[in-house]
C-alpha cells in the first residue's frame, strides 16, 4: 500500500510537472476589449453552435476592420470549447476571466444554459456581468437580487406569454381562450421546465386548458409523447424542444396526424437547422424567435460586402448566411457590443472593466434610431435595461417554414411582462432569501 | 519490452501476506503540507476552480468505484446514479434539517447513498459480472428520473436545479475558492486516509478474495454476498461525497443532468486507466482524464490557433485524446500506475538493465 502511495506521489508530481508548462500571460495590451468566446463546435450541440459562432466572429470583425473597433478600442477575441457542459463552461470563464494579455473582460456569454447556471454566482463574486439572451434565470430579471445576470431581450416566462398571446391572436382575442386545450411539449431538463410556472399562471387567468408532456433527453424517441397528444386533442403545441429533438418531435407529430401548422416552436426550436431535417414533415411549422431569419437586413448587406465577399467570414457553408442562429450570432454581439459603448460613454473612451461594463448594460438604450443606423432595424427589437429590468424587450416574432426558409407572419409579439412579473420578483426574492443577498436599492443606481 | 513487465510483481495490491515495516512516509507528508499549505497560497482562482477541485473530486469518485470494482471485481455503471444521490441528499439536509454543519451534511449525504449502494447491491447476489453490470445501469438511469421527476428533491425549483445553500464549517464562509478547495481537500485526504487502511483490513482482505475468485472465497468460509453488499454500500458513500462536492464545491449548482451516463463512464474510464485495485491509481487516472484535455487545448491553441479552423481543432484534440488512451492501454493494460511503477523501478537500477 505504502509503495501505491509513494506511485501516487510521483505521479502527482508529473501531472503538476506537466501543466506547469501552461503559457502565462503577459505584456499588456494598451487598446483592446477582450471578447471571450465560449463555444461549442464538438458534440451533441455543435450543429447549432457553429453558425452561432459565425454570427459572432463576422460580426466582430465587421466592428474591427470597418468601423475600426468600438470608438477606437478593437476587440480581441479568442475561443474556449465547453461543449455545452458545465465542468468545461466553468473552465472557460475561470481561463478568460482575467483578460487576455492585459485586455480586460467587460461583458460575459456563458452560451449554454448548464454553465450559465453554474456561473451565475461565480460571475457575481467576481462582478463580471454575464448576457444569457433567451435562456439562464429567468429571475435575473430582477437586477436588485442579480446585479451581474442579464437574461435579456426574451426570458422564458416572456416566450411563455408571447405564445400564449400569439395564440390569442389566432383565436381571435383571449376571450376565447377559455376551454381551449394547450399542450407544452418540453425537453426535460432546466431549460425545459421553465416554462411551467408562468403557463400555469395563464392558464388561470385565460382559462385555457395546460398540459405539460416531458420529453427525456436526447429525445430522439418521442412516440409515447405524441401518442399522449393525439389522445388529449389540443387545439395547439408548444414546442419547447432542443437540438435533435426537435425535428423527430415534427416528424413525430406527423406520424400521428397532428397538424403543423399548429405547433409553434420556441426559440431554441426555430432555426433552419431544427426543421431541415424533418423533411417535408416540417412544411408550415410556426417558430417563436428574438431574431428572425433571413438575409435582407441592412447588417447582412454591410457584413456581406466587407466580410463575406473578402473571404474573412467564419462561415463553413455560406447558405448559413442569413439562418436564424447566424443571426442570433449577430444579435448577441451586437447587445455586447452597444453595451459596451453605454459604458464608454460614462467611463471615456477606453477598454471596459467587468463592472464598467454592468453599468454599460443597465444603462443600455437601443431604441429604433440605434437599431436603423447599426442595421438592425427588423432584425432586433428595441432593447431598454434597468438596473430594476434586465430583460428590456419581452418581445418574438412569429415566422413559418414554407420548406425553403423562413416567412415572418407577425410583427413583434410583445409579452405581458406587468403580469408574470410579481412571479419573477417572488422567486428573486426566496433567491435573496436562500442566498442571504441582500437586494440592491435601484432608485439609487441612476 | 515485453520481457521486463513481467518480471514485476502485480500492479493491483494482492492480499498482503507478510507484515509491513512501519516507517514515516517523508514523500506522503511532504505533498500534504503543500497541498495545504502551499498550493491554497499561491494557487489562483483558475488552478484551485478549474483544475484542482475538479481532479479531486473525480480522483475521490475513482476510489469510491475502485473500492466495488477494482477490489471487489463487481463492475459497475452507475457510479453517476449514487452520486446524485450524494449530490441531492447532501442538499436536502442542508435545506430541511436548520442548523446541521456542513461536514454532518455530507456525510448524511454519503450515508443515504451508502444506503441507497446497498439496496442496489442486493441484486449481486445472484448474478455476476456483465449481467450485474446490468443492473447498476438500471439504477443510474431510475436514479436519474427520479432527481429529475419528482420536484421535491429539488425544492420545487422551476428550474430543477440544485444550488449549495451555505457553505461554512465552525463559523468560517467556504465560498472563496480557496475555502472549497480546503473542504474538498480535506474530505479527500480523510476519505482516502480510510480507504487505504480498509482495504488492508480483514474487509479489505476479503473483499480481494471475492474478486480473485468468489467460488474459493465462499469455501475458505467468506460471507460472499454480506461483503459484496458492504462495498456497494461503502463504494456508494465515497461516491455520494464525490457527488455532493462535485455539486457544491466544484460547480456551485447541479441538475440530474449533471449526473448522467457519461459521468459514469468517466470515473469507469478513471479507474480503468488510472489502475484497478489501486489506492494511487485513481489519483492518476482522474488527472489523466481531467487535465490531458486541458493541456491538449493549450496545445493546440497555441501551436496551431489561428491556422486551422477552430472546429477541426477541437476534434483534433478529441482524436489525440483518444489515440493517447488506446496506447496507454495497449503499453500497460494493468493502468497507468503500473506503468509510472515500472518506471520508477527502471530509473532505481538505471543504466543497469534487469
Amino acid at each position: 500500500m505504502r509503495k501505491s502511495l509513494r506511485r501516487s506521489i510521483a505521479g502527482a508530481l508529473l501531472a503538476l510537472g506537466a501543466s506547469s508548462a501552461l503559457p502565462v500571460t503577459a505584456q499588456a495590451a494598451a487598446n483592446e476589449q477582450f471578447f471571450p468566446l465560449a463555444t461549442y463546435r464538438v458534440g451533441a450541440y455543435a450543429s447549432s453552435g457553429i453558425p452561432v459562432w459565425a454570427g459572432m466572429i463576422d460580426y466582430l470583425r465587421y466592428i474591427n476592420e470597418v468601423e475600426g473597433g468600438i470608438n477606437g478600442v478593437k476587440l480581441v477575441w479568442q475561443e474556449c470549447e465547453t461543449e455545452w457542459t458545465a465542468e468545461k463552461g466553468i473552465e472557460c470563464y475561470e481561463r478568460f476571466k482575467n483578460g487576455l494579455n492585459g485586455a480586460p473582460v467587460a461583458v460575459y456569454q456563458p452560451n449554454g444554459a448548464p454553465a450559465a447556471y453554474a456561473l451565475a454566482d461565480k460571475a457575481a463574486a467576481d462582478k463580471i456581468p454575464l448576457i444569457t439572451l433567451g435562456y439562464g434565470r429567468t429571475e435575473a430579471t430582477d437586477g436588485s437580487v442579480f446585479p451581474y445576470n442579464f437574461p435579456v431581450m426574451l426570458t422564458f416566462y416572456s416566450e411563455a406569454s408571447a405564445v400564449v398571446n400569439y395564440i390569442a391572436e389566432r383565436e381571435g382575442g383571449f376571450d376565447k381562450l377559455k376551454g381551449k386545450k394547450i399542450a407544452t411539449v418540453y425537453h426535460d431538463s432546466a431549460y425545459g421546465r421553465e416554462t411551467q410556472g408562468p403557463l400555469a399562471l395563464l392558464a388561470e387567468k385565460y382559462g385555457f386548458e395546460n398540459l405539460q408532456i416531458p420529453v427525456a433527453d436526447p429525445g430522439n424517441e418521442q412516440s409515447a409523447q405524441w401518442r399522449q397528444v393525439r389522445q388529449a386533442k389540443p387545439d395547439w403545441v408548444f414546442l419547447r424542444t432542443w437540438g435533435v429533438s426537435t425535428p423527430v418531435a415534427i416528424k413525430t407529430a406527423a406520424r400521428f396526424g397532428f397538424p403543423v401548422e399548429r405547433i409553434v416552436g420556441d426559440i431554441w426550436a426555430s432555426s433552419d437547422e431544427d426543421v431541415l431535417p424533418a423533411g417535408e414533415a416540417g412544411k408550415g411549422y410556426l417558430a417563436l424567435t428574438p431574431y428572425p431569419g433571413g438575409a435582407g437586413f441592412e447588417i447582412h448587406r454591410k457584413i456581406k460586402e466587407h466580410i463575406l465577399d473578402k473571404g474573412k467570414s467564419d462561415l463553413k457553408d455560406p447558405k448559413s448566411f442569413g439562418s436564424v442562429y447566424y443571426n442570433s450570432g449577430l444579435v448577441n454581439a451586437a447587445i455586447a457590443v452597444e453595451a459596451i459603448r453605454a459604458g464608454q460613454a460614462k467611463f471615456g473612451q477606453r477598454p471596459l472593466t467587468g463592472d464598467e461594463g454592468r453599468w454599460g448594460l443597465e444603462h443600455l438604450n437601443v431604441d429604433e434610431a440605434r437599431l436603423k443606423a447599426i442595421g438592425f432595424a427588423g432584425l432586433m427589437q428595441p432593447l431598454r435595461l434597468s438596473c430594476s429590468d434586465h430583460e428590456g424587450g419581452g418581445a418574438a416574432k412569429v415566422q413559418q417554414w414554407d420548406g425553403a426558409k423562413w416567412n415572418l407572419l407577425t410583427d413583434w409579439v410583445q409579452a405581458d411582462r406587468q403580469t408574470l412579473r410579481p412571479l419573477i420578483e417572488a422567486k428573486a426574492a426566496a433567491y435573496a432569501k436562500e442566498k442571504g443577498v441582500t437586494p440592491r436599492d435601484c432608485r439609487a443606481e441612476q | 519490452m515485453t520481457t521486463l513487465s513481467h518480471s514485476l510483481p502485480a500492479a493491483h495490491d494482492s492480499a498482503p501476506v507478510e507484515l509491513l515495516r512501519r516507517r514515516l512516509p517523508w514523500a506522503l507528508l511532504a505533498l500534504l503540507a503543500v497541498a495545504f499549505g502551499l498550493v491554497p497560497w499561491l494557487g489562483n482562482d483558475y488552478w484551485l476552480n478549474a483544475i484542482l477541485i475538479p481532479f479531486l473530486v473525480l480522483s475521490l469518485a475513482g476510489l469510491g468505484l475502485n473500492l466495488l470494482t477494482g477490489y471487489t471485481g463487481q463492475t459497475s455503471v452507475g457510479a453517476a446514479g449514487f452520486m446524485a444521490v450524494g449530490a441531492f441528499a447532501t442538499y436536502g439536509l442542508l435545506l430541511r434539517v436548520p442548523g446541521l454543519p456542513l461536514p454532518l451534511a455530507l456525510a448524511g449525504g454519503g450515508a443515504i447513498a451508502a444506503g441507497v449502494g446497498f439496496l442496489f447491491g442486493i441484486p449481486s447476489n445472484r448474478i455476476k459480472g456483465f449481467y450485474l453490470m446490468v443492473t447498476t445501469l438500471a439504477a443510474q438511469f431510475f436514479l436519474e428520473w427520479v432527481f429529475t421527476k419528482f420536484p421535491w428533491f429539488y425544492n420545487y425549483a422551476s428550474s430543477g436545479t440544485i444550488s449549495a445553500p451555505r457553505l461554512e464549517v465552525f463559523g468560517h464562509d467556504l465560498h472563496s475558492p480557496t475555502g472549497r478547495y480546503l473542504l474538498t481537500l480535506s474530505c479527500v485526504v480523510l476519505l482516502t486516509w480510510v480507504a487505504v487502511n480498509l482495504v488492508r483490513s480483514q474487509t479489505g482482505r476479503n473483499w480481494m478474495a471475492i474478486r480473485d475468485m468468489d467460488t474459493a472465497a465462499a469455501v475458505i468460509g467468506i460471507p460472499v454476498d454480506r461483503y459484496k453488499r458492504l462495498a456497494f454500500a461503502v463504494s456508494s458513500f465515497y461516491l455520494g461525497v464525490a457527488g455532493a462536492l462535485w455539486a457544491f464545491a466544484y460547480l456551485g449548482t447541479a441538475s440530474a443532468g449533471s449526473f448522467d451516463i457519461n459521468r459514469s463512464f468517466q470515473i469507469l474510464f478513471i479507474i480503468i486507466i488510472g489502475g484497478m485495485g489501486s489506492i494511487a491509481g485513481n489519483f492518476v487516472g482522474a488527472a489523466f482524464i481531467s487535465l490531458l484535455p486541458l493541456l491538449l487545448n493549450y496545445a493546440g491553441q497555441n501551436l496551431l490557433g489561428g491556422s486551422v479552423d477552430a472546429g477541426q481543432l477541437q476534434n483534433l484534440q478529441k482524436i489525440i485524446f483518444g489515440v493517447l488512451i488506446i496506447a496507454f492501454l495497449i503499453k500497460e493494460p494493468e493502468g497507468l500506475i503500473r506503468l509510472l511503477g515500472n518506471l520508477r523501478e527502471r530509473l532505481a537500477r538505471w543504466p543497469l538493465r534487469f
